[in-house]
């Protein structure tokens, strides 16, 4: 019985070490080049797998896409030009973070336009309503007078 | 018209305004129906194809975009390990048969598997551009094959067609481009 249980448990751990290897790791020649492949390789979107970052996806171009963003890192590229040399090719798709430019420029104010806008409306509104709420709904001599002798009736009935 | 009237129709107007924000969502919502999200356009539309230097697939010589330019053309990306490619195979002899010009980038593939599929299912391209460490492909912006792309004859890039190139996407992308470019090249 423990035979059979070590036989399946190291069947099962044989199976894990091979799901982890499915993403390759990269040797850096300094610290600071493999922090810059971590931020890009999160920045950088896997064109073929569109909601995955190349640091997440196992599509065969995710993995041409970090060989070769290693390669440009360690031959001293800097992170401009590592996404200039990717949009370029994939166009700025690529990008989580798209820049500020064309298109993307409306991407980027929506957020502010839409709390203008919002903040518009608010004033707006509070501006169209009646200053002073008693003013005209404030009971004038005249209606005191009546609603006395409304008053006055109920109790008499009563 | 007094000016409580024109508050009255005012604060009457104010009552579609529901109904106007749900026609303008509906019909942006509508409209999504029909895109597709993964739908991504080339970054290289109007731009010349990439400068490259690549061994020819089965022949002792080196290619270069001059190669596949001239007139417009078709620069089809395909591997053996494609399955899609399969599919997309017996189509892209229709066309060459039919006299349109293909060319062919086999990406990321061994020589000898590529020469033993063109035996076997026959060869539909002018040429084959053996892109074995896909370095060609990185520079095209290639993702997954099949891809075809439409050259017009300086080799410039005007159109990429993601997936498998068959009947329908032919007559009803592909061709009509086709035409337009052989037509503006013929009368200069």
């Amino acid at each position: 019985m423990t035979l059979l249980r070590t036989l399946l448990l190291s069947a099962l751990m044989l199976g894990a070490s091979h799901a982890v290897a499915l993403i390759e790791t990269y040797d850096f020649s300094n610290p600071e080049l493999e922090a810059r492949y971590q931020y890009l390789s999160d920045e950088l979107r896997c064109p073929k797998c569109q909601n995955q970052n190349i640091a997440d996806s196992n599509a065969p171009i995710a993995q041409d896409l970090r060989r070769l963003l290693h390669q440009q890192l360690e031959s001293g590229a800097s992170d401009d030009e590592v996404l200039e040399y990717m949009v370029d090719r994939y166009g700025e798709f690529v990008r989580y973070r798209p820049a500020f430019s064309g298109t993307a420029v409306l991407l980027w104010l929506a957020p502010i336009l839409l709390l203008f806008g919002a903040v518009g409306v608010l004033i707006a509104t509070l501006r169209s309503r009646p200053k002073n709420v008693s003013e005209g709904t404030a009971l004038t001599a005249e209606d005191n007078a009546r609603l006395q002798k409304l008053l006055n009736t109920t109790e008499r009935d009563s | 018209m007094s000016a409580s009237g024109l508050q009255h129709m005012g604060s009457r107007l104010k009552l579609f305004l529901p109904l106007f924000l749900f026609v303008v969502l509906a019909t942006i919502l509508f409209r999504g129906l029909s895109l597709d999200p993964s739908e991504m356009p080339s970054a290289l539309i109007d731009r010349p194809l990439p400068q490259f230097s690549l061994p020819a697939l089965g022949a002792d010589r080196m290619l270069s975009s001059e190669d596949v330019s001239g007139e417009v053309a078709l620069l089809n990306v395909w591997a053996t390990w494609c399955i899609s490619c399969r599919v997309e195979h017996p189509y892209l002899r229709q066309l060459a048969d039919a006299g349109v010009p293909i060319f062919g980038l086999n990406y990321k593939d061994s020589d000898a598997a590529a020469l033993r599929w063109l035996e076997e299912l026959g060869n539909p391209y002018r040429l084959n551009i053996a892109d074995r460490e896909g370095t060609l492909g990185v520079d095209l912006g290639v993702y997954g094959a099949p891809e075809t792309y439409l050259l017009d004859a300086d080799g410039v890039v005007r159109y990429r067609h993601v997936g498998v190139v068959d009947e329908n996407v032919w007559r009803t992308v592909l061709e009509p481009l086709y035409i337009e470019l052989t037509r503006a090249e013929n009368t200069p």
